[in-house]
């Protein structure tokens, strides 16, 4: 069984600010069930974390900027740790993921595991 | 209560109260003599009564039989005077009487006491574990191989195992500090959980006992409630999930020792008393932010205090379940989880989760698909219920899917 770190990314830009807290209920609603789902079948390492949007990027030089979304349009909002026994199998999770109903993307990274362990 | 009863009654509630009491005054080290002289006053007691007849009060005469056995014991013993109680014989004999204190407040902070140094962290989860069944709950190695599914010899040497390494470890009978406090509770609380659940949940037939073994935990874990030091959150949680869950004992077995399900139970026979409890103590869990498991078991305990079914009811407990498994995983949560997706989101989505979890060979398993495929495809839910009968283990489990197969082939 391999890990796998699951990123999550969003297109546009869509502050919740002005959501009511019926949409955001209704929003959370299919993450929950999703993790859970997961979590159900054992699968789940690490529930991870959502991130805040705004965010700086260092570089060389002590030159920082704002971003990273500034350059990359879609920013990482999240992610998930999980267990699979395939990469086929990290992808079948991944399809059901909420983020894709919502025009963003997840990306699949399996994880090298520390030698000796 | 007849007296081959009331031995096994007292057996339970007082061996491991003088047991704690006669460990706090000689040390941890001396366990092995503590329960000695235990086992030969309810040896004493046995012959006795079954010549005499039964005293006034039968745990007086057991306390009064176990001090002087304990006196005599200080008083022959030279290694004993020796080694262990060179306070006790500075202050003379007379003082015997005295240290030995069998009043309720010390047998409460003896086993207290005893509780955490049970749980000290030098010993293994399952070592702390079996320990505290054997020594505060007056738990032979046999019942205990039982409810951890291993075998009496392992238990045994486990036990003895763990009793020459609090001695070698010098462990005292004590508080830990406040510091320490929160971290050590937690395999305390793992103990009390799993002896609650060996009562609910035992096959055993013996409901007298079963009930005993939900009373005894929550008396213990009631302590910890009633203890400044003690008193956090999470043991105020794991004590209103006890109390929603025994609120219901006397609906959900029936006077032959069958199970009734809980959609068929008698509402009335639900304790209102016990629920009002549970909310108490979840009232006082929900101070501060940290969310345990037992938190989550026992707002799901809470939302089945109510029978009828609603939507909002079902979305509760789902998503309860859905953090509960973050927490920890374990098929029992991720098949409960799987029927209130069905009861919150329809059958046709159980079945798929049902299929993801994939746990065939447990006959829960099988017996949750019979429930969400009947109406959808009540051949398959058949062949499923025939399944959940092959892999059932126990009479009881095994008469409820017979008598459900029989009402559906009729």
């Amino acid at each position: 069984m391999t890990e796998f770190l699951l990123i999550f990314r969003r297109g546009a830009v869509e502050p919740n600010a002005h959501l009511s807290p019926e949409q955001l209920q209704a929003m959370m609603k299919p993450w929950q069930d999703w993790i859970g789902s997961l979590a159900a079948q054992n699968k789940l390492v690490d529930t991870g974390n959502r991130l805040e949007h705004a965010g700086k990027v260092i570089r060389p030089g002590g030159l920082i900027t704002d971003g990273p979304y500034v350059e990359t349009k879609e920013a990482v909002g999240g992610y998930t740790l999980i267990r699979a026994n395939s990469m086929e199998e990290a992808i079948q999770f991944s399809k059901d993921c909420p983020i894709l109903s919502v025009g963003g993307n997840v990306e699949v990274r399996a994880i090298i595991p520390m030698e000796g362990n | 209560m007849q007296q081959e009863e009331l031995i096994p009654h007292l057996f339970r509630t007082e061996y491991s109260k003088i047991v704690a009491v006669l460990c706090k005054l000689f040390g941890i080290g001396y366990i092995a003599l503590a329960e000695d002289i235990t086992s030969d006053t309810f040896m004493l007691a046995t012959e006795t009564w079954g010549q005499k007849g039964l005293p006034q009060n039968p745990a007086a005469w057991l306390y009064t039989v176990a001090k002087n056995k304990a006196k005599d014991t200080l008083k022959r013993n030279i290694l004993f005077d020796k080694n262990i109680a060179p306070d006790i014989k500075r202050s003379g004999t007379e003082q015997y009487e005295m240290d030995i204190d069998l009043s309720d407040r010390n047998i409460s902070d003896s086993q207290l006491q005893m509780m955490f140094t049970i749980c000290n962290p030098c010993l293994t989860a399952e070592s702390q574990i079996g320990l505290c069944l054997n020594i505060l709950c007056g738990f032979g190695a046999e019942e205990i191989a039982d409810a951890f599914l291993s075998s009496k010899e392992t238990i045994y040497k486990r036990l003895a195992r763990a009793k020459e390494k609090l001695r070698t470890e010098r462990i005292k009978i004590e508080f830990p500090s406040p510091e320490d406090i929160a971290g050590r509770l937690n395999p305390v609380l793992t103990t009390l959980y799993l002896l609650f659940n060996e009562g609910y949940y035992s096959s055993s037939r013996n409901t007298s006992l079963r009930r005993e073994l939900c009373v005894e935990a929550m008396r213990l874990n009631h302590m910890l409630t009633e203890n400044d030091g003690t008193d956090l959150p999470q043991a105020n949680a794991l004590l209103a999930l006890m109390c929603f869950h025994s609120s219901r004992f006397d609906a959900r077995i029936d006077k032959d020792g069958a199970i009734i399900l809980y959609e068929e139970q008698d509402e009335n026979l639900w304790s209102k008393e016990l629920i009002e409890k549970g909310e108490y103590y979840l009232n006082r869990a929900s101070q501060g932010t940290y969310l345990s498991k037992y938190h989550l078991e026992a707002a799901i305990a809470y939302w089945h205090t109510k029978q009828k079914d609603t939507h909002e009811k079902w979305e509760n407990i789902l998503q309860l379940y859905n953090r509960l498994l973050q927490i920890e995983y374990s098929p029992a949560a991720a098949l409960n989880r799987t029927y209130a997706v069905a009861k919150a989101d329809g059958k046709e989505k159980g079945l798929i989760e049902a299929k993801k979890i994939n746990l065939s060979g447990n006959h829960w398993y099988h017996a949750l698909l019979a429930e969400l495929y009947t109406g959808i495809d009540d051949g398959e839910s058949l062949t499923q219920l025939s399944l959940a009968l092959l892999y059932a283990k126990t009479t009881a489990d095994k008469q409820v899917l017979e008598k459900k197969i029989l009402t559906r082939v009729k």
